[in-house]
């Protein structure tokens, strides 16, 4: 092979784009994108043509109208006076506020059934195995549906709570279960509430300071200080000392019978209540699998290295079990996070008024705007799902195993 | 010598004790299980309450249940105050909870078939023992079952199947010289048949004709299944290619990909069944009127295919690279590579994976009722609930759909785990 031969092959020719394997797969991503492109074009010539003879256009002005619908559950003030705009964040808030709510109930719900279902005692286990495989095995829309039910049935009418002989009665006198909602005490804010609220923050704040003081001296000195009590006595004491110097300038609005309902204090709806509920019993089916899965993953050897080494039980599963355990099951946990939040938007079936009850629901019907509020729609999932997402990646490389 | 008879080692075994009754048996297990210590033991005189309670309160209810009533006020005297359950809206209702309430009742015969060949065409898939001649059956099956359900003249399937047929012989003859020229040669022949096949079609629209049954009319459980078989059908090929493009080094087929999936993971099914049902058809050319039944199908394939694409992507990185280096050392082109090396231990890997995807996407099937489609749920809460004939019998029917989605979701996953152990023990 002499100079020349390979200066032609290395000279460009026309059929490399598609036999050699430096140029090919330009001429694919060339292909792709062109076609990707045509595409775009094709749908948004149809787009185009299909608003202008339906007299459309895409505009976001009816953010800014009256609504003119209610909204019984919400968060912050909102009549039917509010813009379209306002509808939807209260929407958003409701959204959050069940996804909140969902997630520390099917975490607390998942956690149990997990670690029961380990358990030796063989009638808890099989139970919490029926309790897994039936919720996982049937769609939650139907559990929404069925929960929203069990509550409107069982639950007590406001006016079961009247009379000299109530059929029911309130839980202290402060909280009431009834068929159309939970009534709850309401904190009510007065002058100086602020400062026993900065109060308690700082004492958090200390708690923590002083947790991370004790653990410094211990590795530096080799000097064990009390920390539970001190915490304890941290958590608690300033903030009760602001509170009573103050004169309790935070009090409870309870909720008190009149007539045929409640009045004051705190009114969860009976959707969100069933919508809570649902999601969250659903879920925690999901994530008690992946606590068993986690628990199970980590080698019995851990657990009896660690007590060879002389430690005590409850140092075992904090500082050898769970940070395995919680490798394991920490990214599949957030992930039933996020599909919380999507399920909430399950929410137009018991009628409560989540983002998509809102902008998708009742403002899309009003508006007739169905491009501009089903992107405004996903848009809103979207940044939660990319956030928490973004989020998780950061911690996964946190944990990931240190490999060498 | 006599050493052998004072022996002081026996010469012979006692026969086992049985062990003490307290360590044997039943009483062992009871106690080692439910008695092992003071909180087990509360734990288990907790669970026994609570059964106990749930079959005080359920048992009536199912004894007494009415199997057989015209009307829930009817139902509510023959109970005569009583606590019990109104099961007759399952015999009343049963057709339109399977079939939805438009099915022509004379063709009900159509889908009781193709279900029952459902089974018989996916048997050669699921089981991989059987004779592998079935699988010709499930290549026709699809055809076959849109030709039963949907109705009209044979031709339209016959001639769907033979442009398929077409569009495989002619890659098959290609294939040797190049993969993707041979792809091209096939859509390109394919669609010539079906442009003739077209015409011919509709000279002879009669032959072996069924009654036409349009899309607007299925509904009940039929729907569920339709849509759930149909989405997993199709979107496992485009998972599988969407994981191939996002694990491939093309950085522009990379980064659509990526944002393919990213975006449809990303919001709810429910704000994608709104785009089928408001939005798709403004991208359609004006005058185009799709099937909405269509465009749930086509955005359900597209969210089943994303989250299909992120478990293959899973087993995909699941296998060592040495088996792509392997692949390349040999000398087969990427296609070859993929088709012979990476995939079938990739997608080994992610069977159950893709199982629990598809099982959830049956279960999210219930989310047409959402945009008032009549699927098993859709019926139950629109048209039999608010008739004045059944009002109030949520539990009867809820409990129902629940039962039918538990029996089949629950089989669909034994049978994964029962895969899972065949594949692992084959590999070892």
């Amino acid at each position: 092979m002499n100079t020349s031969e390979l200066a032609r092959r290395d000279k460009f020719q026309f059929s490399m784009l598609l036999n050699d394997k430096r140029y090919r797969s330009y001429t694919f991503q060339f292909f792709a994108l062109f076609i990707l492109i045509c595409a775009m074009a094709y749908l948004g010539k149809n787009l185009l043509e299909n608003l202008a003879a339906a007299g459309l256009n895409i505009s976001y002005s009816f953010l800014g109208e009256p609504s003119g619908y209610d909204i019984n559950q919400r968060l912050i003030e909102y009549n039917s006076q509010s813009t379209h705009l306002r509808a939807s964040i209260v929407g958003v808030l409701n959204t959050l506020l069940v996804a909140f709510l969902g997630c520390i109930a099917a975490t607390f719900f998942g956690v149990t059934a997990g670690i029961l279902r380990l358990s030796n005692n063989w009638i808890v286990a099989k139970l919490m195995m029926i309790y897994v495989e039936i919720f996982r095995n049937v769609p939650v829309l139907i559990w929404i549906l069925i929960i929203h039910s069990v509550f409107l049935a069982f639950l007590p009418q406001p006016k079961a709570f009247r009379g000299e002989n109530p059929e029911a009665t309130m839980l202290w006198d402060a909280f009431a279960f009834t068929g159309r909602g939970f009534y709850i005490p309401k904190p009510v804010f007065n002058d100086g509430s602020l400062l026993v609220i900065i109060t308690f923050i700082l004492s958090i704040v200390g708690v923590f300071a002083f947790r991370y003081y004790a653990r410094q001296k211990l590795y530096s000195e080799g000097k064990l200080l009390e920390t539970r009590w001190t915490s304890v006595a941290i958590f608690f004491i300033p903030t009760i000392l602001i509170y009573f110097a103050l004169g309790n300038p935070i009090t409870l609005e309870y909720p008190e019978l009149k007539g045929f309902n409640f009045k004051g204090g705190i009114h969860a709806r009976g959707s969100l209540i069933s919508l809570w509920f649902a999601l969250s019993i659903y879920t925690g089916a999901f994530i008690a699998e992946v606590v068993r899965a986690g628990i199970q993953s980590v080698d019995k050897g851990q657990s009896e290295a660690a007590g060879a080494l002389g430690m005590r039980p409850n140092f075992i599963m904090n500082l050898v079990i769970l940070p395995q355990a919680l490798r394991v099951i920490v990214p599949p946990l957030i992930s039933f996070y996020l599909n919380i939040t999507k399920n909430s938007s399950l929410a137009l079936a018991v009628g409560y008024m989540d983002i998509t009850g809102t902008l998708g629901g009742i403002t899309l019907n009003q508006t007739g705007r169905a491009i501009e509020a089903v992107l405004l729609l996903m848009l809103f999932y979207l940044v939660i799902s990319l956030s928490i997402s973004a989020i998780m990646n950061v911690y996964n490389r946190s944990i990931m195993l240190k490999e060498r | 010598m006599s050493g052998d008879n004072n022996s002081f080692v026996r010469t012979e075994m006692i026969s086992e004790r049985i062990p003490p009754a307290a360590d044997r048996g039943l009483v062992k297990w009871v106690r080692e299980n439910l008695f092992s210590s003071a909180f087990n033991t509360i734990m288990t005189f907790v669970s026994l309450w609570f059964i106990y309670s749930l079959v005080v309160a359920a048992a009536p209810w199912f004894l007494n249940g009415i199997w057989d009533a015209e009307t829930v006020r009817e139902c509510y005297d023959l109970l005569d105050g009583k606590s019990g359950a109104c099961f007759a809206v399952l015999n009343e209702r049963f057709p339109q909870l399977i079939y939805g309430f438009k099915y022509p009742s004379s063709e009900y015969w159509r889908p009781n078939l193709a279900s029952v060949l459902l089974l018989v065409a996916l048997a050669p898939i699921l089981f991989r023992k059987l004779p592998r001649r079935l699988l010709a059956f499930s290549a026709v099956y699809p055809f076959l079952a849109f030709w039963l359900i949907w109705g009209g003249s044979i031709l339209t399937s016959v001639s769907a199947f033979l442009g398929c047929v077409i569009a495989i012989g002619c890659y098959s003859r290609f294939s040797s010289r190049s993969f993707a020229i041979a792809v091209l040669i096939g859509l390109i022949a394919a669609n010539v048949w079906w442009i003739i096949g077209g015409y011919i079609v509709d000279l002879n629209d009669s032959v072996l004709a069924l009654k036409d049954v349009p899309s607007r009319d299925l509904g009940g459980f039929m729907l569920n299944l339709l849509l759930g078989t149909i989405a997993v059908c199709l979107s496992i090929p485009l998972g599988i290619a969407l994981a191939l493009g996002r694990q491939s080094d093309m950085p522009i087929i990379k980064w659509i990909c990526v944002f393919f999936i990213e975006f449809i993971r990303g919001v709810p099914l429910i704000t994608l069944l709104f785009v089928a049902n408001v939005i798709l058809a403004f991208f359609f050319p004006p005058g185009t009127s799709l099937d909405l039944i269509l465009r749930v199908l086509i955005m359900m394939t597209f969210f089943n295919a994303a989250y299909i694409a992120e478990v293959v992507r899973g087993g995909l990185a699941a296998l060592s690279k040495g088996q792509y280096e392997a692949a390349d050392s040999i000398g087969l082109d990427y296609t070859q590579s993929m088709r012979f090396i990476i995939l079938p231990q990739a997608l080994k890997i992610s069977i159950p994976g893709i199982v629990n995807v598809s099982v959830g996407m049956l279960k999210d099937t219930t989310l047409v009722s959402i945009i008032s489609m009549f699927d098993l749920v859709g019926m139950i809460r629109g048209p039999i609930l608010s008739s004045t004939d059944w009002n109030g019998v949520y539990w009867e029917l809820f409990g129902a759909a629940a039962a039918i989605f538990f029996v089949i979701c629950f089989s669909v996953s034994k049978y994964s785990q029962w895969l899972e152990r065949q594949l692992e023990t084959d590999r070892r």
